[in-house]
């Protein structure tokens, strides 16, 4: 029978150690964790950006990644949405026992990957186990840590009339890749996940222009949500082209499928940045070197009025609203 | 081919729009059946871009919000008794009935889970063998026939605790009721596509040929309206009254035939409530005789309690194609999204929601 985790595994004794030790410890290891003191003790100069999440991803594993890797990239890209440049992550792991010990191990090598490419490392974490029912198999927190260089103030209430909001590309791909593996609604698709990590896209961004005055990720909620908040902190208004908005077919098709809009998918390697207008074509040309901004376009331009509300022109030359979603679209997406 | 964004080309949209200005020269109003395309044109501001001749108005084309209280309490009496696990269409939780809606009931402890087909709750019923699992059949001729199916399959699988509330309606009778209530005057019709997917064109005939009104079933792209649109223009410009279809990729005048034998096998027509409109003869479904031991009402004492309707809320008339949306003093006020007060602003395809969330009556 394959090793599964135990209640024990939590218990603080000789089991949790060795799952620590072999399971997290040995894959993950870098010089702050590895001393396995109760905190990490470091040094940091400047700016510091602090961020927090939560991951109950249900199914874990999805066509281009898993909780592990989201883990990481969710909480690396809110760094790097305040222009930090991510340094380091805590991990904790609430685990439901029966969790089959080689998912586990298949997890956290995903963490170890995702890091090494995002450049952080995973300086502190904690397991719990939990019994049978009182979790669905396994969720992870997240802390991050993170410094702002010199000259870089990227806050959500920054953006101006004539600013100019770019999108680094296709959205509602992760939505769709975990929705299309959900029991009772499995549909083929050839979709991945976007989940990644973008501190890189945003260094190179930052590298080119230190004006770009908000980023966002446009995790749950989809573009749609994000982009209101961002029209509602800078409270002006923001113009977008329908037919600017890149989106897959396979998207287009799943989401006339299960009647979603794919304004309100969630990404997970996606990012949308409001910058000075002459800055842009700049900044789009540093995004398109970048793996993960290679389909960067400007999607609209900031206006005054109606402040706190966002506008599209459709593809018909009409106009409507979108609004912010409301309820939930689809459950535990990240 | 592909199907979804050739139907979404600006360029072909323009070329139409203008098609239609130049040829609508006498004013006409022309009802949109179907949820699904009240949807469409307002998410493509479909009723900004055609001339001023020609107005949109929205019927009772959306299965929830037609579906009167006093069934919604039915379906919530029913998930109340203890053990009973309700399988059911996820955009039903929200719709508040006369006190309460499956969401609360749901966060009170009921059995009620959510399932994206009736083989979904068939399956439920085969995993539940010691709980009796009640699909909420809520839907147009578009849905009875994959109940109909399911319960064949549970007939043939011996599934003993798989149960059916049958709350469907039927579109041509209520058609036909609106008409004779004499309320809105219609220049042309765009019939449902999905309904006319599974029963064809031909019921539709009656339309055209008694009440002289033209009509085109459409489909649910933007370019599928406004191809809809020119053509019942075609029509009232031409003083002709015929059934046409402009969505050959989905709808055959006769229907698909296999789906219609399976309705047919299974239910048979009933009287049933429509919000705003009460009762119409022969719009429902109810199961055949024979298949009396999966019909929840059969099956099951029900004590919905009495009937109550929220105050000032105006869903009726809105499905009748009365009054508008912004007509409503609760609307986009106390009635939002986000704390519904009547159905039509809780499902997707209800005309309030679609009004609100594209910007309909809210300026700007």
């Amino acid at each position: 029978m394959e090793d599964k985790i135990l209640l024990a595994h939590g218990g603080g004794g000789k089991l949790a150690h060795d799952l620590v030790e072999k399971s997290f410890v040995r894959t993950l290891a870098n010089p702050l964790l590895d001393k396995l003191d109760d905190s990490a003790v470091f040094e940091v100069s400047g700016k510091l950006a602090f961020t927090t999440d939560s991951y109950v991803v249900s199914p874990m594993f999805f066509p281009g990644g898993d909780i592990g890797k989201l883990a990481v990239c969710g909480t690396v890209n809110d760094l790097a949405m305040s222009g930090a440049k991510p340094l380091y992550l805590s991990l904790a792991f609430i685990i439901e026992e029966g969790l089959l010990l080689s998912e586990l191990e298949k997890i956290v090598n995903s963490v170890r990957a995702a890091a090494g490419e995002a450049g952080v490392e995973i300086v502190t974490g904690d397991t719990k186990v939990v019994p049978r029912g009182s979790a669905d198999r396994l969720f992870i927190n997240t802390a991050g840590v993170g410094v702002i260089a010199e000259g870089v103030d990227i806050t959500g209430d920054k953006a101006q009339p004539g600013d100019k909001v770019i999108l680094s590309g296709a959205i509602g791909d992760h939505g769709i890749a975990v929705m299309s593996q959900r029991e009772g609604l499995s549909f083929a698709t050839t979709l991945k996940s976007d989940c990644a990590p973008l501190g890189g896209l945003v260094a190179d961004m930052l590298k080119v222009s230190q004006n770009i005055n908000c980023l966002r990720d446009p995790t749950r909620g989809g573009l749609a949500s994000t982009l209101n908040e961002l029209a509602g902190q800078s409270k002006v208004s923001i113009r977008i082209e329908e037919k600017d908005i890149p989106v897959r077919e396979e998207v287009l098709g799943a989401c006339e499928m299960l009647g979603f809009d794919p304004l309100y998918i969630a990404n997970e390697g996606r990012l949308v940045a409001i910058v000075p207008a002459g800055d842009a074509d700049k900044i789009i040309k540093a995004m398109k070197k970048n793996k993960y901004g290679r389909d960067a376009v400007i999607i609209g331009e900031v206006v005054a009025k109606p402040a706190g509300r966002v506008v599209m022109k459709t593809v018909l030359g009409a106009y409507r609203i979108v609004d912010m979603l409301v309820g939930d679209l689809l459950p535990r997406i990240c | 081919m592909k199907y979804i964004t050739e139907f979404r080309r600006s360029e072909l949209a323009e070329g139409l729009i203008s098609h239609i200005k130049r040829s609508s020269k006498t004013p006409a109003r022309f009802m949109e059946f179907c949820g699904g395309h009240t949807v469409t044109i307002f998410r493509y501001g479909i009723r900004q871009v055609l001339p001023q001749n020609i107005e949109m108005v929205s019927g009772p084309g959306c299965p929830i919000c037609v579906t009167a209280n006093a069934d919604l309490d039915k379906a919530f009496a029913l998930a109340q008794i203890p053990d009973v696990i309700i399988a059911t269409f996820g955009d039903m939780l929200k719709v508040p009935g006369s006190r309460s809606s499956l969401q609360k009931i749901k966060a009170e402890g009921a059995g009620v889970m959510t399932v994206y087909s009736t083989m979904d709750a068939l399956k439920a019923a085969e995993d539940n063998p010691d709980k009796p699992v009640v699909f909420l059949g809520i839907g147009f001729e578009t849905t009875a026939p994959t109940v109909a199916a399911s319960i064949l399959q549970a007939e043939e699988r011996g599934i003993k605790n798989y149960y059916v509330l049958s709350l469907h309606k039927l579109c041509p009778p209520v058609i036909r009721a609106l008409l004779d209530a004499g309320e809105v005057e219609l220049g042309g019709l765009v019939c449902p596509g999905h309904v006319s997917t599974i029963i064809g064109s031909h019921p539709w005939e009656f339309i055209a040929n008694e009440y002289g009104i033209p009509c085109v079933v459409s489909g649910f792209e933007p370019l599928d309206i406004l191809q809809c649109v020119d053509m019942l223009v075609e029509q009232v410009e031409k003083g002709q009254s015929k059934v046409e279809i402009a969505y050959r990729r989905g709808v055959r005048p006769e229907g698909n035939r296999q789906a219609l034998k399976l309705m047919e096998q299974v239910f048979e027509p009933c009287p049933a409530r429509w919000r705003g409109m009460g009762e119409v003869a022969d719009s429902g479904l109810k199961l055949r005789e024979k298949y009396r031991r999966f019909d929840a009402e059969a099956n099951f004492e029900l004590k919905p309690g009495p009937v109550a309707e929220p105050a000032g809320c105006i869903c009726g008339d809105i499905l009748r194609g009365v009054k508008k949306p912004a007509d409503c003093p609760l609307f986009g006020k106390v009635c939002l999204p986000e704390s519904p007060v009547g159905p039509c602003m809780v499902s997707s395809e209800g005309s309030c929601s679609a009004y609100y969330l594209y910007g309909e009556g809210r300026g700007g």
